[in-house]
């Protein structure tokens, strides 16, 4: 149905008490200057009149912009020249230009929601109605497809179920951030393919993102693709480490990140679906697929996922990005090229010196435990073990400096063949003391359970500048 | 059920799998073939049987129990398990 040149329209529903009410209005202006009315849930009605336009597919609602219904626009040469919403007995007289209206209605009544606009219902019909611009290619399924069995067999999966991409989908996904989806975030290795915003937003859809993780995705992306952070080394190496993400700041509490219980583990969709977003990223955009240029000799299962918050909820903890130079409370996500996680399960220690040195032990396994400065280390210090460390009053620069007291032993017992291993520094470094990391090259963040007297240690990739050093970057909009 | 989806890739393959290369050689190489059921298809397939056996070539025989079905999964996962390549005898 064609919207008249000049003339009177109304947009109206059934389920809408304001609607029905104005049955006789309805037909007082079908007599009068005549009237074209659309009707979003019922073409027989308004039944005064002999029913309306069906708009069930509510492309006239949408076209027309209707927020509410009742709407009643005036057209003059096809251009709008009045509008009324709801019922105000002075507005619709001012719209038609006719006194009197519904004389024994009520002066005013409140209109309903229109259909157009239902949660979720705007990007279905900008799709619907071909206002959705997209620059990805369109792959068109039969109507007997799967969508998920589509997505593997085009080898888009990192081997679970991903959420089929559709428009609709990565249209709200698209919502999620004020930048322009055809912004190049950058060049995705190993291929460096340019990766668009809207090229990640697909990939989040498929991760199973909602769209206001979208921002802390696109950080992660940007932060991955800090040269420092050797991404493409990290994508190809034999290595088991891929990129662990921590996530900072008000941005992480918004979206309902997991810093306690679990943390490190299952059952948070934002931790699940953000650090999985970054990896089908990396295998659909940049081309990083294992078996291919992805040469893991083992890999680790955090390479699906490894994303998680740092509990910054106690004051007297620093946290990590502040010690890289972010402000307090400045959203960010940080990159570390991680491999799986150790247990150090130490019930007993309560002192301060006692546990640095408990932990210290199985941060020497780090890589090899007979090899040093090759790999950094992520202490994930939990609730418990931090207290024992607040408790005697070490804070995050005290507890580094004890660590590295101790994180030291004599180059003899490490070199290649001592303790019939052959194995070990070189023998060059047989003489002194050795430390296990490079300057800097230990990490601390807090996260965990409030109960459990232990922590978790992720031991990194090649580090520093022969390979990665971690990455933050500030979550924006 | 959704019909379009969007491209997460960075779209440098087309969108149509090209076919394997057919091997430069078949020295060595298991051969399946495999009979969908449809009539006189087992002639066709016996003559190769001969001739590629004459050729010192392994050839392991397979078929679907009807040919108005899809293929059962453990026949396709026999073949692609325990031979090299497959030729299969499509139509009478």
């Amino acid at each position: 149905m064609q919207l008249p040149e000049n003339g009177l329209v109304a947009v109206v529903k059934r389920d809408c008490p304001t609607c029905e009410m104005l049955e006789p209005v309805y037909r007082q202006l079908r007599d009068g200057p005549g009237l074209t009315v659309f009707s979003q849930d019922d073409p027989t009605f308004p039944e005064a009149i002999g029913g309306a336009h069906d708009d069930r597919d509510l492309e006239r609602s949408y076209r027309l912009d209707v927020e509410t219904v009742p709407t009643l626009i005036r057209l003059e040469g096809g251009r709008e020249a009045g509008r009324a919403i709801g019922w105000h007995r002075g507005d619709w007289e001012a719209v038609t230009g006719i006194e009197g209206l519904g004389a024994d209605l009520p002066e005013w009544r409140p209109g309903c929601g229109s259909k157009s606009v239902e949660p979720g219902m705007a990007e279905i019909l900008k799709v619907r109605f071909g206002d959705a611009r997209f620059g990805a290619r369109p792959i068109e399924l039969g109507d007997y497809d799967d969508p998920i069995e589509a997505t593997y067999e085009r080898g888009w999966s990192d081997g679970l179920p991903v959420v089929p991409p559709t428009e609709v989908r990565v249209l709200r996904m698209l919502r999620g951030t004020t930048r322009a989806p055809d912004e190049i975030i950058g060049s995705i290795p190993p291929n460096l393919a340019p990766c668009t915003v809207e090229k990640a937003a697909i990939n989040a859809v498929m991760a199973g993102c909602k769209p206001e993780y979208f921002p802390v995705v696109l950080a992660a992306i940007e932060a991955a693709l800090i040269p420092e952070f050797t991404m493409h080394g990290l994508l190809c190496t034999t290595y088991f480490a891929g990129p662990v993400v921590v996530v900072n700041g008000p941005i992480a509490k918004a979206i309902g990140m997991n810093w306690g219980g679990n943390a490190l583990g299952q059952g948070n969709r934002a931790n699940a679906t953000i650090g999985r977003a970054l990896q089908l990223v990396i295998r659909n955009v940049g081309g990083g697929i294992p078996g291919g240029i992805d040469r893991a000799t083992l890999g680790q299962p955090g390479k699906y996922t490894f994303c998680f918050a740092e509990d910054e909820t106690d004051p007297t903890w620093e946290p990590w990005p502040v010690t890289r130079g972010f402000a307090a409370g400045t959203s960010t996500v940080s990159l570390f090229a991680g491999d799986g996680v150790m247990s150090n399960f130490d019930q007993i220690s309560r002192t301060p010196d006692s546990l640095v040195r408990s932990l210290a032990m199985s941060l020497w396994s780090i890589g090899h435990p007979k090899k040093v400065q090759g790999h950094d280390a992520l202490l994930v210090l939990s609730p418990e073990h931090y207290r024992i460390f607040r408790d005697a009053g070490w804070d995050r620069a005290r507890i580094l400096a004890e660590f590295e007291d101790v994180l030291r032993k004599p180059g003899s017992e490490l070199v290649r063949g001592a303790g019939g291993v052959m194995e070990g520094v070189v023998p060059e470094q047989a003489e002194g003391m050795l430390s296990k990391f490079r300057p800097g090259g230990l990490h601390i963040v807090r996260a965990g359970g409030q109960a459990g007297l232990m922590s978790a240690i992720i031991g990194g990739w090649a580090s520093g500048a022969r390979g990665s050093v971690p990455v933050t970057k500030e979550v924006k909009t | 059920m959704e019909t379009r989806l969007l491209d997460p890739t960075a779209e440098s393959a087309p969108l149509m799998r090209p076919r394997l290369d057919p091997p430069d050689s078949l020295d060595g190489k298991t051969v399946a073939l495999f009979d969908i059921g449809k009539a006189r298809g087992s002639v066709f397939l016996d003559r190769l049987e001969e001739r590629l056996s004459q050729q010192g070539l392994k050839v392991r025989r397979y078929a679907k129990p009807t040919n108005t079905k899809v293929s059962p999964v453990e026949t396709l996962q026999a073949i692609a398990t325990e031979c090299d390549l497959v030729v299969e005898a499509l139509s009478d």
